[in-house]
């Protein structure tokens, strides 16, 4: 490492931390005492590994990795600690109502966008009813109950609401809910404004340059309305389109951050040393990201529900964790991950079973034949995803053959796969790894839904499947506001979701942040793959 | 042209100097006229309709479109939405308005709008075009430079240890997929050795100037062009290799050795001349493939060019993007071809582009 930077600098850095050097940090030892190791450095710039964005703005799209940008340079109302908890970050407070249809947010007084003009509720205002509420693919929901935002005051929003919104509260911070600058955006195409891929922001860090197909260069906003921070001077996002070239950039130190598994399970095992390198695995909890089979009900064999169940019984989710994700992830239950702690219920999970299996395809008449086979369905998957998604794929074909269960595999790019299953429906299984969101209203209701059987509209409810009991139980709690009753709806709602399994439920999702251990947080996060990073410092090279 | 006070006679040649001097500048006396092969020129235009055409058919025969993918990667999306972002960018016309369309866009110069980048095509293009050619024209002088010379070395040692063991590392090149050649090439050099730069063009934000910049893109590059080179330096250094042998008993060959010439200078000045031909050939077959070969190498390498841009327009359904950036390599690739067989005329005086040969 050390080699290379003399090599090719030709500087002649000999004797001092090279890496430090390079950086233009501050050396840490120079002049007074070393202070404690563990405290905040000021300076560096943390390079981080992405996938390279379309654009740099999350207010009307959820794409991931443009929130992983974007939420060093715009903020949310609030972030979320890792219970999925709102904490406060342009809001500094903020109070319900005791009918629930009130929702003050107290603003913070010292905040302004980057380009000096102060934050004020009007801002709030115009993101929420214009951007979020109009254009944002999940905000259209979250926000429907929103008849209008109030501003008493610059420094205070109120939402009114027509019912109680509980989900609400857990889609507003940068990711779900992005404020935008009101002065930039109002009385533009939104959509095309140019500010989208040069942002303008209140965050921790100002955008200062996007060269395309290389990296998104942002420094550090001395103007922030957290005194002392951020600590780096900068943040460089580098995109490395390789797996195995962004793990030897992270090898050879090149890099010091990669988010959202950028990283292949297969190749965690080289960052294992804590003494050099940091694996975080919480930074995606907000996510709640389920890998799951989706069953076409209005296939032959698959509209049966005891064939689905025997599907489902036929997999070792335990297995398919250990042995596919080597063990970064967690067997799913139900359609809701064990993360969202405030509402899964176990209920009653199809457990691994081939015999019980066996048994219900007998029982669906769905015999094996002469050949020791019953039937040959197809499983199509997009090529977007991670490795580990084709290989599942690999892993669901060989438990199905021992069910006597033919599977043939099918791998498309994103377009052709979107085309197929929402469009065409021309598939039996469909597997992808789908964000179920801390509030099952928003991130797990638009699977099961009827209402959202939406020919050709991607990631809604694609299996068809329809059960008017459980969409009376999913509307009833979308606007229930006693938290008590609400959860109770969830339970019953987890139950039926097991039962006719139009979706298998594979694994919970761990998105892993692989680091150098120099790279440092103070705070942890629920969302930290979306956190601004003011509280972020590189350590001194030791 | 003739100057003032010119001692010219009869028989008696200007110098060639006074062409240089101001009030006789006249540059396009220098451009070889008779070399640009104007028929070729004028096959130019039906050359690119046609590829304009294929490349607007073909695309047409992927499933999905870009509003598929835009929906896709914003989380959901209405119908309506959908049909409105369709009719916005004329996706629900026709096919032949939209060809037409895109045929008339072609003729003005305008490539269009990239939707999903939000940025002009053209722009898109120009950006991310002089990394790409940089990496090509790197790649093909090393393929031609390294694999005649390999080629020659072998030839001169038909037959010994020089030559099995040069036939055996060509060999290997040749068999041995790109984009693994290069990602071991990242593990050796960067990972273990830690002596050249995984990937990227240069250090972002080291703010590096004149040489050092210079020495920062060389290391860069180093890795990324010797890979790209590695399949057409094996086929070089085979037909230079060949040809040499070839020429071995040729009865210039056997003159010039009368006439007492030394080895190297028979090789060089007579055989390898000679060899030279059909090495051109497959440059030009060369710089065409090399924009192919160049979307593995780019992502391996994180090299911000053209290829990879290409290769998320596809993805990505980006038609505008795709076509502008076929189109644009198209040209590219016609342009080095007459570029060829200008070259042709340099290394061997008996080739015309006017004749045919008997």
């Amino acid at each position: 490492m050390k080699r290379r930077h003399l090599m090719l600098s030709g500087l002649g850095l000999a004797g001092l931390p090279a890496l430090a050097q390079a950086q233009g940090q501050t050396p840490p030892h120079a002049g007074h005492a070393p202070a404690d190791p563990e405290a905040p450095v000021r300076g560096g710039t943390a390079r981080i590994v992405v996938q390279e964005p379309p654009i740099l703005t999350s207010a009307f799209i959820t794409t991931m990795n443009i929130g992983m940008v974007s939420s060093k340079i715009l903020e949310g109302l609030v972030s979320y600690d890792l219970d999925l908890k709102p904490v406060p970050a342009l809001a500094q407070s903020w109070e319900v109502s005791a009918d629930g249809l009130r929702i003050t947010f107290h603003l913070r007084r010292n905040a302004r966008w980057h380009d000096g003009q102060p934050f004020t509720s009007a801002d709030v205002r115009f993101t929420l009813l214009e951007v979020s509420k109009k254009l944002h693919p999940f905000g259209r929901a979250v926000f429907a109950n929103v008849t209008a935002v109030e501003t008493p005051d610059p420094h205070s929003v109120t939402i009114v609401l027509s019912a109680p919104a509980p989900y609400l509260f857990n889609y507003i911070n940068t990711y779900g809910a992005q404020i935008l600058p009101r002065h930039i955006y109002e009385g533009t195409d939104i959509l095309q404004n140019p500010a989208n891929s040069a942002p303008i922001g209140t965050g921790p860090f100002r955008f200062k340059e996007w060269v395309r197909g290389s990296h998104v260069a942002l420094e550090r906003n001395a103007d922030y309305w957290q005194e002392g921070k951020p600590y780096l001077d900068g943040i460089l996002f580098r995109f490395i389109p390789d797996p195995v070239a962004r793990s030897v950039a992270l090898e050879a130190g090149e890099i010091d951050v990669t988010i959202g598994s950028l990283i292949p399970v297969t190749s965690l095992r080289r960052f294992s040393d804590a003494r050099k390198y940091t694996i975080n695995t919480e930074d995606g909890r907000f996510l709640a990201s389920i890998f799951l089979a989706q069953i076409n009900v209005r296939r032959p064999y698959l509209g049966d529900r005891r064939v689905r169940q025997a599907l489902s019984h036929a997999i070792d989710r335990a297995a398919l964790v250990r042995l596919v994700w080597q063990g970064y992830g967690k067997p799913a239950t139900g359609p809701i991950p064990s993360s969202v702690s405030q509402y899964y219920a176990r209920g009653n999970p199809q457990e691994f079973d081939p015999r019980r299996a066996e048994q219900l395809l007998d029982e669906a008449g769905y015999r094996r034949g002469a050949d020791g086979r019953r039937f040959r369905i197809n499983l199509v998957s997009g090529d977007g995803g991670s490795l580990e998604s084709n290989r599942a794929g690999e892993f669901i074909k060989q438990a199905f053959a021992r069910i006597g269960v033919d599977l043939e595999l099918v791998v498309e790019d994103p377009a052709a796969f979107l085309r197929r299953v929402y469009t065409d429906a021309d598939y039996d299984i469909m597997t992808s790894s789908l964000h179920r969101l801390p509030d099952p209203t928003l991130g797990v209701q638009r699977l099961y839904w009827t209402k959202n059987i939406i020919k050709g509209a991607p990631w809604t409810n694609g299996s068809g499947y329809s059960n008017p009991e459980l969409d009376g139980i999913m509307e009833a709690a979308a606007g229930e506001g006693d938290v008590a009753k609400r959860k109770a709806l969830i339970t019953r709602w987890q139950e039926i979701a097991q039962e006719d399994s139009p979706i298998l439920d594979l694994v919970e999702l761990t998105w892993t942040t692989v680091s150098t251990a120099r790279f440092r947080k103070e705070r942890a996060q629920g969302d930290g793959m979306f956190a601004g990073l003011e509280d972020a410092w590189l350590a001194p090279a030791r | 042209m003739a100057g003032p006070g010119a001692l010219s006679g009869a028989g008696v040649r200007r110098p060639l100097f006074r062409a240089w001097l101001p009030w006789t500048w006249t540059p396009w006396r220098w451009i070889p006229w008779t070399w640009i092969p104007w028929g070729r020129l004028a096959q130019l235009a039906p050359v690119l309709f046609g590829i304009a055409t294929l490349n607007f058919l073909i695309l047409q025969l992927a499933p999905g479109d870009v509003v598929d993918v835009l929906s896709g990667e914003a989380g959901a999306a209405t119908p309506e939405t959908m049909a409105e972002l369709r009719r916005s960018f004329g996706l629900d016309q026709p096919l032949p308005v939209q060809y037409l369309r895109y045929l008339g866009h072609l003729a003005s110069f305008d490539l269009g709008h990239s939707y999903r980048l939000n940025m002009p095509v053209r722009e898109l293009i120009l950006t991310r075009l002089p990394p790409t050619l940089l990496l090509m024209l790197s790649a093909l002088v090393l393929a031609v430079s390294l694999g005649a010379l390999a080629g020659l070395l072998a030839a001169r040692h038909a037959g010994r240890w020089p030559d099995l063991l040069l036939s055996g590392l060509t060999l290997l090149s040749y068999a041995l997929p790109t984009f693994w050649l290069g990602l071991m090439a990242i593990v050796l050099f960067s990972a273990r050795l830690g002596w050249l730069p995984s990937g990227g063009m240069l250090t972002i934000g080291a703010g590096h100037a004149g040489l050092a910049w210079l020495r920062d893109l060389l290391a860069h590059l180093v890795l990324p062009a010797l890979t790209l080179s590695t399949f057409y330096l094996a086929v070089y250094a085979r037909l230079v290799r060949s040809a040499m042998l070839e020429l071995h008993g040729a009865d210039f060959i056997r003159t010039a050795r009368a006439k007492g010439a030394g080895e190297w200078r028979i090789t060089l000045r007579h055989a390898f001349r000679n060899a030279l031909l059909p090495m051109v050939t497959m440059a030009g077959y060369q710089a065409a493939s090399l924009l192919s070969g160049a979307v593995l190498v780019e992502t391996v390498f994180s090299w911000p060019g053209l290829g990879r841009l290409a290769y998320e327009a596809i993805r990505t359904r980006d038609l505008n993007l795709l076509l502008g950036i076929l189109f644009f390599s198209s040209i590219l690739v016609v342009i080095v071809n007459l570029g060829i067989d200008g070259l042709y005329r340099l290394v061997d005086p008996r080739v015309t582009t006017g004749a045919r040969r008997i």
